[in-house]
């Protein structure tokens, strides 16, 4: 179960990772990387439940506050860009040329 | 026990991949939510019955509903589900899927010397707090500054004042 | 006295170089001092030291003078020193005074010239260098020397550098002399494996006495040298370098390419004296060029216009003479032509300045004519020249040395009746184009007009070289027995039906020839046009050596430098430019501005990276 629970985890970082390349949206990239982080603190519930210490959940604990400081500060960036761009597409903030 | 695990990981998964898929945000946002209730089912299977309240407290209950409520707010509406139709086709799955096929075989690899454990011993919430305030303290406080950081930007960022020729 | 000898190559040095540092902020009449007195003090210097020399002569007639230590490398010691014998001090005597008399004279000449400082820092630094060459106690100081005079005539004849043609005069120059210069230094390293050292004395002795009577070394050794004499020298294979340089400023072509550095050739072989001997065959071949140039050189000087080059084939003449001298074992006959050479040559191009200065730099002497009566002084001298050139009896310096020349090659046990023969018929070929020339320029109608004078500064060196060009041929005896204090003398055996003064009657037979053909074809009916006929042509081009050694080296090497003409080397490094451009251009596609694009870069780096940390 250990093993698997890595694996499942291993699953799905690797689909957030492809959920960011793929989505042009900017709220879908920020999921995707939600996603990722929760992949991150899965591995380490998992590796902390391995070695029945609590330093696992503690840095969940962590992760978990990273990822709510992240997204307040990133969902105020997204609506600074809608309201620049008037879209949310990533690819719009793209001002090099040639 | 184990079949839950095995059941729970597969909502997961399949909550994930359908959430990529969607074309409206909110619809996404929600399977979003499903995948991190599950996610929590496996966190308590593995004995970390902390992790998983927090889990859906905080991250299924608190970011996510932050996310529905921003998304709401942008109101996107019909002209964003088509712009997303447009965009979203097959051939832009194929080179993030081979990454991704990639990156999982390589976990799989790493991993596939692991021994099997059985059932793990559930760890408390007595000794999380123990461990948090002795070893992890300064851990703590870095956090909680990190979360001041987070909410003095969020705050300046979103005050949309209107200055002159403002970006 | 003879310890100030380092003052004669030395103060022309300075000058040069004050010359060339200050000379455009200096004004004309300080820069005429200074570049002419700096010659007139090497000059006085040279004076006196000749008289202490007669009146004391040092043991061994010889004196050498170190200066310092120049080169110390595994064994290999030579000094700047300065050796002064009969052959040096004649030598150095003739060069400064000639030297002095040109300068005075450009300084008319050049008057109008921009160049007026650089002219006389190459023409100080040039009889530094020909000094320097002549009193070279050892072969590569002599080697310096040589190198010197052939950069200095290099950047003289290409002079007024405006004018492409100038310049590619002075590049054929310095690249047939280059050939020679570099048969010369093949023959030093041959010297220094094989003998040790490049000191000229103690290498002759070595020579000597190691080497055995016509054995390889010394005849590759000698056949060296003389490649290198007949380079500097324009003889043949290597003159058709001299018609061309008279491109450059009269006063050059007379100090240059008549009197001095075409001289130095000569000067080589007869300070090296004793390997030629060792080396008989090449010696014989020595006279067989000599005969060859004279007679090659005189009949192309029957056909040419410009009056300077029918003087370099003069001078290419002449030199054949002394080769012819040197080739028979006549060394010091040689030393002494050389020495009236250079008064009536000098004369002769000085002489031919002031000509082509009053008719404003007009060259073709079919164009001239009729100037006796317009510029005596210019008549009488080259009269004067000219017949000292051609060899007129009794009365001229050039007759005593050109008979003593003919004499030697019929009696020295070395010389053969066909050398004399074409001695010979080089006094009638000479006399034939002098007086063709004077005829050309001095009789008939009178084709262009005369617009300048010549003034003090010219007309006192021509005056004294013309009494020079009559008197110098006097002392010739005395002359010559100084010369044996340092140079071999000549054995004259009497065989045949000839004698001394036979052999002179006869030359003088041909001198008389000469100017009655002349006469005849150039005096009575004035022939005004050149001839066309294909003889005529054939000569003019210098038998066609400049067309042979075009289509035999120059077009097969331009030929080869064209397969190269976008540099293969250069291309490697072009090369990696392109490619770095290539993968600047490649990786700058990667800067797209987009962020899945960069998003999707670091996955692919972080699977790659973890790739190589499983299985490296």
């Amino acid at each position: 179960m250990i093993r698997d629970g890595f694996i499942l985890a291993g699953i799905l970082f690797a689909l957030g990772t492809a959920g960011v390349l793929v989505r042009r949206n900017i709220i879908f990239m920020l999921m995707s990387i939600e996603v990722m982080l929760n992949a991150a603190g899965l591995a380490f519930i998992v590796a902390g439940a391995r070695w029945s210490q609590p330093d696992g959940q503690i840095l969940f604990l962590f992760i978990l506050s990273m990822a709510a400081a992240e997204v307040s500060v990133g969902l105020a960036l997204v609506l600074r860009f809608y309201h620049q761009y008037k879209l949310l597409d990533a690819d719009a903030a793209n001002k090099m040329r040639g | 026990m184990q079949v839950v695990f095995y059941i729970s990981g597969a909502i997961a998964i399949l909550a994930t991949i359908l959430m990529l898929t969607r074309l409206n945000a909110v619809h996404a946002l929600l399977y979003l939510v499903v995948s991190l209730l599950a996610i929590a089912v496996v966190f308590y299977v593995l004995g970390a019955a902390l992790a998983a309240a927090l889990e859906v407290i905080i991250y299924a209950g608190a970011i996510m509903v932050l996310f529905i409520f921003v998304v709401m707010l942008l109101n996107l509406g019909e002209t964003a589900a088509n712009e997303e139709r447009r965009l979203l086709n097959a051939s832009m799955w194929v080179g993030p899927s081979i990454l991704s096929a990639v990156l999982i075989a390589e976990f799989v690899y790493i991993l596939s010397e692991e021994s099997h454990a059985n059932i793990p011993a559930p760890v408390g919430p007595k000794q999380v707090a123990a461990a948090l305030y002795a070893p992890y303290l300064i851990g703590v406080e870095l956090a909680s500054m990190l979360l001041l950081a987070g909410i003095v930007g969020a705050y300046h960022l979103g005050f949309r004042k209107v200055r002159k020729g403002d970006s | 006295m003879l310890t100030l000898v380092w003052l004669v190559p030395a103060i022309p040095f300075g000058s040069a170089l004050i010359l060339a540092t200050f000379g455009p902020r200096l004004p004309r009449k300080v820069i005429a001092v200074l570049g002419t007195g700096a010659i007139a003090a090497s000059c006085a210097i040279s004076l006196l030291i000749a008289s202490e020399f007669l009146r004391n002569p040092p043991s061994g007639n010889a004196f050498t003078q170190v200066l310092w230590r120049w080169i110390d490398v595994a064994g290999f010691r030579p000094n700047v020193a300065f050796y002064l014998d009969a052959l040096s001090l004649i030598m150095i005597v003739v060069v400064t005074f000639v030297a002095f008399l040109i300068h005075l004279y450009s300084t008319e000449f050049m008057a109008e010239d921009d160049g007026y400082s650089r002219f006389f820092a190459y023409m100080n630094l040039f009889v530094a260098s020909m000094v320097t060459l002549v009193l070279a106690d050892n072969l590569l100081l002599l080697y310096l020397g040589w190198e010197g005079v052939g950069l200095c005539s290099y950047l003289l004849i290409g002079f007024w550098y405006r004018d492409p043609v100038n310049g590619l005069a002075a590049r054929k120059a310095f690249i047939v002399t280059r050939i020679g210069d570099t048969a010369l230094s093949i023959g030093l390293f041959l010297l220094f494996t094989n003998l040790g050292t490049l000191r000229i004395q103690d290498l002759l002795q070595r020579a000597s006495m190691q080497w055995p009577q016509n054995s390889s070394l010394p005849i590759a050794a000698a056949a060296l040298l003389l490649g290198g004499a007949v380079g500097k020298s324009a003889q043949l294979p290597l003159q058709t370098w001299l018609p061309d340089a008279m491109a450059g400023p009269t006063p050059t072509s007379a100090l240059i390419h008549a009197a001095t550095m075409v001289t130095a050739g000569v000067y080589l072989i007869a300070r090296t004296h004793t390997l030629f001997e060792l080396a008989r065959p090449v010696q014989f071949i020595v006279a067989i060029i000599g005969a060859a140039t004279l007679l090659l050189a005189g009949f192309s000087a029957l056909a040419q216009r410009d009056i300077k080059r029918v003087l370099a084939y003069s001078t290419m003449s002449q030199i054949g003479y002394m080769f012819l001298a040197l080739g028979v074992g006549a060394w010091t006959a040689a030393i002494f032509h050389f020495m009236t050479h250079a008064f009536f040559k000098a004369l002769l191009f000085l002489a031919a300045g002031i000509v082509i200065n009053a008719l404003h730099h007009e060259h073709d002497m079919f164009r001239m004519g009729g100037l006796r009566r317009e510029l005596p002084l210019a008549f009488w001298t080259f009269l004067i020249g000219g017949s000292a050139l051609a060899g007129l009896p009794l009365i001229t310096a050039g007759a005593y040395s050109k008979d003593l020349i003919l004499w030697d090659e019929w009696s020295s046990p070395l010389g053969a009746p066909g050398l004399w023969a074409a001695g010979v018929a080089g006094v009638f070929l000479t006399s034939l184009y002098t007086f063709r020339l004077i005829f050309l320029v001095f009789f008939g109608r009178q084709g262009t007009e005369v617009t300048s004078r010549p003034g003090f500064a010219m007309q006192l060196p021509v005056w004294i070289l013309a009494v020079l060009s009559i008197a110098a041929g006097f002392p010739g005896r005395s002359i010559t027995r100084f010369l044996v204090t340092a140079l071999p003398g000549t054995t004259e055996t009497t065989h045949g039906f000839l004698s001394e003064t036979r052999s002179g009657i006869i030359a003088g037979l041909m001198f008389a020839a000469g100017l009655l053909l002349a006469v005849f074809l150039y005096l009575r009916p004035p022939i005004r046009q050149p001839s066309t006929s294909a003889l005529q042509r054939l000569w003019q081009a210098d038998w066609g050596f400049d067309w042979i050694y075009d289509r035999a080296f120059v077009r097969p090497v331009v030929w080869i430098s064209n397969l190269n003409k976008n540099d293969i080397v250069d291309s490697f490094y072009d090369g990696i430019a392109a490619t770095t451009e290539l993968a600047y251009r490649a990786l700058s596609r990667i800067q797209t501005g987009r962020m899945r694009w960069y998003a999707a870069g670091i996955a692919a780096g972080s699977a790659l990276f973890i790739a190589i940390a499983i299985f490296l």
